[in-house]
Formats: structure tokens, C-alpha cells, sequence
């Protein structure tokens, strides 16, 4: 069988796989009844729910002709991994350095996902944002975020 | 006169200096996030919802609220002057707008577009103040079953108006729906799919959602595609003032897209994009007078109307949202949840128990629209020069606002964590095809659909049937059978697939 339509076929099975673990993950709670239905009821029609309409994404994708097949295209890994790699370091390193470190990798880091990448701006535009961010987020809003490495003010 | 005296306590409280500042900045903000491409106010409202700890919840909603309807005008300079939609709702407002920048008509084309935004905007804000009393009284006749059925009726009807295929769209809300079923629950108190890790029990947050999939994958899916060079007309734009024919041209098309935008925000599913889209075709549709500039050419009627459309589309789209607690599109879904933060169940009862908030919000809509009418015209070669800051200047300041915005959140790295895994998971979808803004409709609405229908079926003692005998919830139900049915007949779908379309 041929598949007409790959970004269906996929979504599809991505859709039946996700709704059966849902379920399966409810067979965990409590069912309950109609008239009493307890916390597995809920997540377990839905689940089934999915998974059906998952498989009528399927079975449409194999079917139904499309003019250029609806190919994936290529994963722009790079970008895709460096903006998601520089937002888990800056989840990693925030509580340990504070943000005085944490915001300029981030902003470093993450200005390497794109096509364009000269150090002097990268440098520049993460001094400009890591000060208007304490201006804005510390000083003006008040909210709690670490500033300083946490080996620095373990003395005070 | 009822409706004078809420809107009387409402100027009372949006007139007030410290209300006023807020609206201005998020007048100024949306203007600026409308002007810049790839960046939206669903981003930009997550981006801020940490930052409205900080504040009241008046101002909070009023400065977000500000936000949204100040993107729509600013999208349309972006539309006109680059031929780039600034925002998806002035996707088609570039048709025409476009063309006339390129005769050198930028001018009265950007003051169409503001002035007809600000009468919308006028309109629309009366509109919400006239219908919203009464559609609150009726949703106190609901119970929880009505309560379920309306929004298996707002989800549904999300979906049939949005593009895309509508199988692959009720999945993503289904999906959406589990996310949601990821908690502790309510009832029994057992925690679900929490995998043993503490922070789960209280469930994922949800700007942790659309912070992963708004933010990073947008900016991830930007990344990956090849820039584009567009010819820009910054400095042709003088002469700001319409002449007269333009007027007379410009101004049914206005009312047309007004009447048209309010209606079509109310719907579920509506707002902004589905009500320019709509008013373009009817203003294709009807006859201008002779010698008019044909459409596409740069025709003043195609961008007075579907930019007043979609004001008045983005302004009562909060009537549901107000008066339900039932939020139409992504951007109502965060105002929902921006009131939660705040401590504010959404619903009927917002109207009788915060009159303040409900009212200073409305009041505070006009006040934006006029404060936004000068931010837009006079002002307008501010936001041109915003047009020339490059996206690799932008991304990374969207990168630190995300950031310190999911760990704000709970002072916590896990929602970092939590946002970064939803950047795979939305790159996925953008991979697929699937529509990320069903997914945040049904993560909010699912704990509170789950909470009505147990309650319905416990009321019922089990008995399904309840749904369909009761009648104001059996209509909902039929409603929204209905609104599927029509979108899969074979000429209907044939339609709409065009009307989707003319966006590429």
C-alpha cells in the first residue's frame, strides 16, 4: 500500500499511539461507573476517542490522493537543537549562577541558531538584555529570580 | 439606562492615571509586536503573563487585553508597507494595501486601515457592553450539562472555522483535553500521570505550553526557513490624509467589515483572522462604483474592510470568553487563564461579583482604540523604523522573556524544562501539519469539562442520556452536529479549502 499523504500518515500514528497510552496509563485509576464516575473515566474515553480519530487520520492518508504526497521536508536540526538546547542549560544553570551567567549564555547560545552570527552583536545585545531584564523582572516587577551564582552569597 | 451606568463605572475605572498607563503600554506593546513579523500576540501574552503577579488583575487584563487589539493595527502597517503580514489577521489586508504603497497611496491606505480599525473598535466595545448582561443571565440557567455541551460546541466550532483538516484539528484538542487530564484529580484527589515527579501533580502549567510551542518552536520554524527579501516602502509614506473619493469609497466597506466582525467574533472558533477573511471575500463580491481600482490593485475598499473587520472581530470575541468563561481562540484561552492567576473563576459570575474589572475592561477597550488611533497615524514613523530591526536581533530577547517567564512561574527550573520539551513536541506538529491553537483550547477547557460532565452524570445517576433530553444542552449538541456535518459536505469543504487558500 502506498501512502499518499506522509504528514497524515504519521500524524496519524502519532495520534493512536499517544490516545492508547493514555488510556492504557488510566486502566491505573479508579473507573468507577456512570453514575459515579472516578478519575480513570475521563482520561480513558478520551483516550479511546483519539486513538479512533487517529486511525481515521490514517486511513485518510492512505487513501485520499494528494498532489505532492505532503513529504515531511527536512528537520532544520540545527536551529530545532540549539534553541532547545539553550533553554534546558538556562533552566540547568540558573538556580546554580544566577542569571548574571545564565541570560548571556542563553542569549549567546541561542543567537547561534541563526543564519547570521557575529560575536561583537551577540555580546551586545546580551549585556543590553541581561540589564533590561534585571531592570524590568527584579527591579521593576519584584519577582524572584536568582541573580548572583549561589556560591557567591552563601556567606551573606 | 442600564447600559450608561456600566459604562459610566467603567470609564470610572479605566480613566483612572494608573489604568490608563496600563492600557497605553499594552497599546504600545501590541502595536509594536503587530508591526514586527514573527512575533504574535499569543507569543507575547505568554511571554507577559508572569510579569501580571506583579499587578492587579484590572490593570493585568486590561494592559493583555491591549495587546491583542493594538496587534491588529499594528499588522496592518507591516501588511501594507513590506507585504508581509505583520499579523495572520492582515493577511489579506496586504493584497490591496500593498499595491497601493507601491503607487505611492501608502498613506491613505494606512489611515483606512486606522481610522476604519478605530470606528470598528468603537462599534465593537458597544456591542460587548449591549449583549454581554444578557448573555450572562442566560448562562446562569446552565447546569452542568449544558455547561458540557456548550463547550463541546466551542471546541468544535474552533475547529471547523480554523484551516487545516478537521480530523487532524479534534485530535489536537483531544490532545489537548489529555494534557489537561494531567493532575490531580479534583473528585477522588489521586494524582494522574504525574509518573511520581511532585511537580506534576499540580499539573503542567500552561504557559508552559504556549510558551514551548508559541514561542521556541515558532522561532525554531522561523530559523529554518530561508529568509526573504521584500521590497519595503519606508519612505514613501507621506501625505497621510485620504482624499475625499477615498472616504467614500472606504467608509461602507468599514461599516460592512464592522457588522461582519462583530458577528463572526462572537462565534466560537472566530475573532480577528476568520472576520478579515470573511469581509475581504464580500468586499470582492460587491459592486464598487465605476472606474474604481479593480481588487487586488490596490483597491482602498480591500483594506478598509477586512481591517476593520478584524477589530471589531478581535473585540468581541472577549463576549464569550466575559460572559462564559469560554474562551473562542488561543489568545482568550491565556486571557482565561491570565484571570485564574489572578484568582478570578471565569464565567457568569465574573459581571455581579467584579462589576470593576468587567466593566473598566470594556471602558478600557475604546480608551485603547483612541489611544492607538494616534499611536498608529501620527506616530507612524516610529513603528516603520521598527520594521528595519532584523530577526536575529529579535529572537534572542524573545528567548530571555520565555525564560525567565517559565521559571517566574513557580521560581522553579522545571517549567523551563516542561517549555523546552513542548518546543520539540509543537516542532513535531509544525512537521505534521497540526494546529497547535485547538491543542491550548482544549488544555484549558478540560479540567472544566471533566468537572461538568462527571457532575452532569452524577446529577443524572449515570444516565447519558441527560445530554440530549435536556433542551437548552440537546440544542448546544445538535448545533455542533450540525456545524460538523455542513463542513463535510463535499461543496461546502470545496469552499472552504478556496477561502483558506488565498492566504498562500
Amino acid at each position: 500500500m502506498k501512502i499518499k499523504s506522509q504528514r497524515d500518515f504519521w500524524a496519524g500514528l502519532m495520534f493512536i499511539a499517544v490516545g492508547l497510552g493514555f488510556s492504557y496509563g488510566a486502566l491505573e485509576y479508579n473507573f468507577g461507573s456512570s453514575a459515579r464516575p472516578g478519575p480513570g473515566y475521563f482520561p480513558f474515553g478520551l483516550g479511546i476517542l483519539l486513538a479512533i480519530l487517529g486511525g481515521m487520520t490514517l486511513f485518510e492518508a492512505l487513501t485520499v490522493e494528494t498532489e505532492d504526497g505532503e513529504p515531511i521536508g527536512a528537520v532544520a536540526w540545527k536551529p530545532l537543537l540549539i534553541i532547545i538546547g539553550s533553554v534546558v542549560l538556562f533552566g540547568v544553570l540558573l538556580p546554580i549562577t544566577g542569571m548574571v551567567i545564565a541570560l548571556p549564555v542563553l542569549v549567546v547560545v541561542s543567537a547561534l541558531a541563526g543564519d547570521e552570527f557575529h560575536w561583537g552583536e551577540a555580546l551586545a545585545a546580551a549585556a543590553v538584555l541581561t540589564l533590561g531584564s534585571w531592570a524590568v523582572f527584579i527591579w521593576g516587577l519584584n519577582l524572584t529570580i536568582p541573580l548572583w551564582p549561589a556560591f557567591a552569597s552563601t556567606g551573606s | 439606562m442600564e447600559l450608561l451606568d456600566h459604562l459610566i463605572l467603567g470609564f470610572g475605572v479605566a480613566l483612572t492615571f494608573q489604568n490608563l498607563a496600563w492600557a497605553l503600554l499594552g497599546c504600545v506593546l501590541g502595536t509594536a509586536i503587530g508591526v514586527l513579523p514573527g512575533l504574535g500576540p499569543t507569543t507575547t501574552i505568554a511571554m507577559l503573563l508572569p510579569s501580571i503577579y506583579a499587578l492587579d488583575a484590572t490593570p493585568a487584563l486590561i494592559m493583555l487585553a491591549g495587546i491583542y487589539y493594538g496587534a491588529q493595527y499594528g499588522g496592518s502597517t507591516t501588511a501594507i508597507l513590506v507585504n508581509l503580514p505583520g499579523e495572520a489577521s492582515s493577511v489579506v489586508t496586504a493584497i490591496d494595501g500593498y499595491a497601493m504603497a507601491r503607487k505611492g497611496r501608502a498613506g491613505p491606505a494606512l489611515a483606512a486601515a486606522g481610522l476604519g480599525s478605530f470606528f470598528a473598535g468603537t462599534v465593537g466595545t458597544l456591542v460587548i457592553a449591549a449583549f454581554a448582561p444578557p448573555l450572562t443571565e442566560l448562562a446562569f440557567k446552565f447546569g452542568p450539562a449544558e455547561y458540557f455541551s456548550l463547550m463541546v460546541l466551542g471546541l468544535i466550532g474552533a475547529v471547523v472555522l480554523a484551516s487545516g483538516s478537521l480530523i487532524k484539528a479534534l485530535c489536537m484538542i483531544i490532545l489537548g483535553l489529555l494534557f489537561g487530564q494531567i493532575n490531580t484529580d479534583v473528585i477522588s484527589g489521586v494524582p494522574r500521570y504525574s509518573f511520581d515527579i511532585p511537580e506534576l501533580t499540580d499539573g503542567i502549567n500552561f504557559v508552559a505550553i504556549a510558551m514551548g510551542i508559541f514561542g521556541f518552536t515558532e522561532i525554531a520554524a522561523n530559523l529554518g526557513r530561508p529568509a526573504e527579501h521584500r521590497e519595503v516602502f519606508l519612505k514613501d509614506v507621506h501625505g497621510l490624509w485620504p482624499t475625499k473619493q477615498d472616504f467614500k469609497d472606504a467608509f461602507p466597506a468599514v461599516v460592512r467589515g464592522t457588522a461582519l466582525g462583530s458577528i463572526l467574533g462572537v462565534l466560537p472558533g472566530g475573532g480577528a483572522l476568520l472576520s478579515s477573511f470573511a469581509a475581504y471575500t464580500v468586499e470582492k463580491k460587491m459592486r464598487g462604483r465605476p472606474g474604481e481600482v479593480t481588487f487586488g490593485k490596490g483597491n482602498i475598499r480591500g483594506v478598509a474592510g477586512p481591517e476593520s473587520a478584524n477589530n471589531a472581530g478581535a473585540q468581541t470575541s472577549f463576549i464569550p470568553m466575559l460572559t462564559l468563561g469560554i474562551p473562542p481562540n488561543a489568545v482568550m484561552a491565556l486571557m482565561v487563564g491570565a484571570m485564574t492567576i489572578k484568582g478570578i473563576q471565569p464565567g457568569p459570575q465574573v459581571m455581579t461579583s467584579n462589576p470593576e474589572l468587567f466593566w473598566g475592561l470594556i471602558a478600557s477597550m475604546w480608551v485603547g482604540n483612541l489611544m492607538l488611533v494616534i499611536l498608529n497615524l501620527p506616530l507612524i514613523g516610529i513603528w516603520i523604523k521598527m520594521l528595519t530591526v532584523p530577526y536575529r536581533f529579535l529572537f534572542p530577547a524573545i528567548m530571555v522573556f520565555c525564560g525567565l517567564g517559565l521559571y517566574t512561574l513557580n521560581n522553579n527550573n522545571f517549567d523551563v524544562f516542561i517549555g523546552a520539551l513542548f518546543a520539540a513536541i509543537g516542532y513535531a506538529f509544525y512537521k505534521l501539519s497540526c494546529e497547535p491553537a485547538p491543542l491550548l483550547l482544549g488544555f484549558i477547557l478540560g479540567p472544566m469539562m471533566e468537572e461538568n460532565l462527571r457532575r452532569a452524570l452524577l446529577l443524572s445517576r449515570g444516565d447519558w442520556s441527560t445530554f440530549v433530553t435536556r433542551p437548552l444542552s440537546a440544542g448546544l449538541l445538535v448545533a455542533s452536529a450540525a456545524m460538523v456535518i455542513v463542513v463535510t459536505l463535499p461543496s461546502i469543504k470545496k469552499k472552504r479549502e478556496e477561502a483558506f487558500h488565498e492566504e498562500d
